[in-house]
């Protein structure tokens, strides 16, 4: 214990700096991933055959491809194509496309579980699609959507470990690099598990919030 | 003002109104009667565009009522609707649900449009629930509610599907009052309703519809005393005497 809490004073502010990496890339494909999946959900919703079929494929093939994959694809493939990007820039784009699948899902069933008669109130009243969505239907489908948002955030925390596929130094590629060279195996990786845990505990209270919050709320 | 003319309609191999044709007149106040499933809430839907009709022309103060046209936002501001199960927004109070057309739809200006929704709650008798939200009301303030909001897009006329059947029985009156009062007001009304007592005496005109045609038609006096069709002496006959 003693050893372990010497090894922790030390390691801490290495692991610190990859804390803040996994901080920026959760952050920023959280962002992305909500407005390609807001995207994605609209266009599923909008009642326009061919913009419905082509995200649906969209969204299976983007499923069907496992993360990885997509990240060493945007990181090592796309320079052929002339779109270089730093390993940071890589991570954010690839894990925002992924999770915009998941997120799309989500909010076109939280969408599609408001009561028809809203629609039509909103349309009785002059609104156009847009109005019906901005004032009606999306305020609504934000409390449904809640929840499983909160989820969707817990899973990208841990996923943004992917991206030290493609050579970010985020929290569990410093792990692995100090445990490497110091042969601290136990100490690092207990102590890597733990700040990821710490990052994930207050999110997991969020969603336990929201969903006490949300049973609640039922009309 | 409304104009049906020859309308036609079906949901796939189901033909669900089969040759309506009825002028409304500015002012006028029109019952439509008829048992289930006979088609008044579909043509109902049809004048206001929530529903497309497959054949005939229906138009409002001569425009015609095309649901795939930009001119159909047009028609609805003009062309209030009252539904059956309110359809208030529960996630705005009472008079954010009034003024939500006027601020949003028409851009009127705020203080302007709250002030007029702070008076049209209390002409539906609703002072001092403006700030309620619509889980807080019983149905039929509600309903009442739901008045002021279709009231409050200053419409040309208001559809009534059925406003006061998912009403407990001691609050049909009140909104059956509030309708009343719209009426002596020289509102133009379309009113689905089984009420037939409440039809005799406030509406001018009856439909009765029935299988997608109307029946029989006539003034809703007369009409609802004395019907001259079998069919509806004898819905008549089951909505007022049920047993
Ligand atoms: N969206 C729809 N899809 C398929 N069939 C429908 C649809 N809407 C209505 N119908 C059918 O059309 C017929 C007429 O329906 P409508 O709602 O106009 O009747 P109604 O006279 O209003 O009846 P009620 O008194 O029960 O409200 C019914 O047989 C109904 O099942
Ligand atoms: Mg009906």
């Amino acid at each position: 214990m003693q050893q372990f809490l010497s090894d922790a004073v030390e390691f801490l502010p290495i692991l610190m700096q990859g804390v803040k990496l996994t901080v920026i890339i959760t952050l920023g494909s959280l962002v992305l991933s909500t407005i390609l999946g807001l995207f994605w959900a609209l266009m599923r919703v909008s009642g326009i055959w061919v913009l419905d079929r082509s995200t649906r494929l969209l969204i299976n093939f983007i499923r069907g491809v496992p993360i990885i994959v997509q990240l060493f694809y945007i990181y090592f493939v796309m320079p052929d194509f002339g779109v270089t990007l730093t390993a940071l820039q890589a991570a954010i784009i690839g894990l925002g496309i992924a999770y915009s699948a998941y997120q799309a899902e989500n909010f076109r069933a939280g969408i599609e579980a408001i009561d028809h008669g809203q629609i039509e109130a909103a349309q009785s009243i002059g609104m156009g699609w847009f109005l019906v969505m901005r004032r009606v239907i999306l305020p609504q489908a934000f409390r449904i959507v809640l929840p499983p948002y909160g989820n969707v955030m817990i899973m990208m925390l841990k996923d943004s470990s992917q991206a030290s596929t493609i050579t970010v130094a985020e929290l569990a590629l410093q792990g692995k690099l100090i445990a490497a060279s110091t042969f601290k195996n136990t100490s690092v990786f207990t102590m890597v598990a733990l700040m990821y845990l710490c990052m994930c505990l207050p999110l997991m209270y969020l969603v336990g919030q929201l969903e006490k919050h949300s049973a609640t709320q039922r009309r | 003002m409304i104009e049906l003319r020859d309308i036609h309609k079906s949901f796939g191999a189901l033909h669900v109104i089969r040759g309506v044709s009825a002028t409304v007149e500015k002012g006028e106040i029109v019952c439509i009667l008829g048992p289930s499933g006979s088609g008044k809430s579909t043509i109902l839907r049809c004048i206001n565009g929530l529903e497309s009709y497959d054949s005939g022309a229906i138009t409002v103060e001569g425009a015609k009522v095309d649901r795939n046209s930009r001119s159909i936002v047009d028609i609805r501001a003009r062309v209030s609707m009252v539904f059956q199960r309110f359809n208030l927004f529960p996630n705005r109070t009472a008079l954010e649900n009034v003024v939500e057309g006027p601020i949003f739809v028409k851009k009127e200006n705020r203080t302007t449009a709250l002030e007029r929704g702070r008076d049209l709650m209390a002409r539906v008798g609703l002072a001092g629930k403006e700030d309620n939200y619509p889980g807080q009301l019983s149905g039929g303030q509600q309903q009442r509610v739901a008045i002021a909001r279709a009231l409050a897009m200053q419409p040309r006329a208001i559809l009534f599907d059925e406003p006061t059947s998912a009403l407990d029985p001691e609050l049909v009156g009140e909104v059956l009052t509030v309708m009343k009062s719209l009426a002596e007001d020289g509102m133009t009304m379309i009113i689905v309703t089984h009420e037939v007592a409440f039809a005799r005496e406030v509406a001018d005109r009856a439909l009765f519809i029935d299988q997608g045609v109307i029946v029989e038609e006539g003034p809703a006096a007369s009409m609802l005393s004395h019907p001259r069709h079998a069919r509806t002496q004898d819905f008549l006959r089951r909505v007022t005497h049920p047993l």
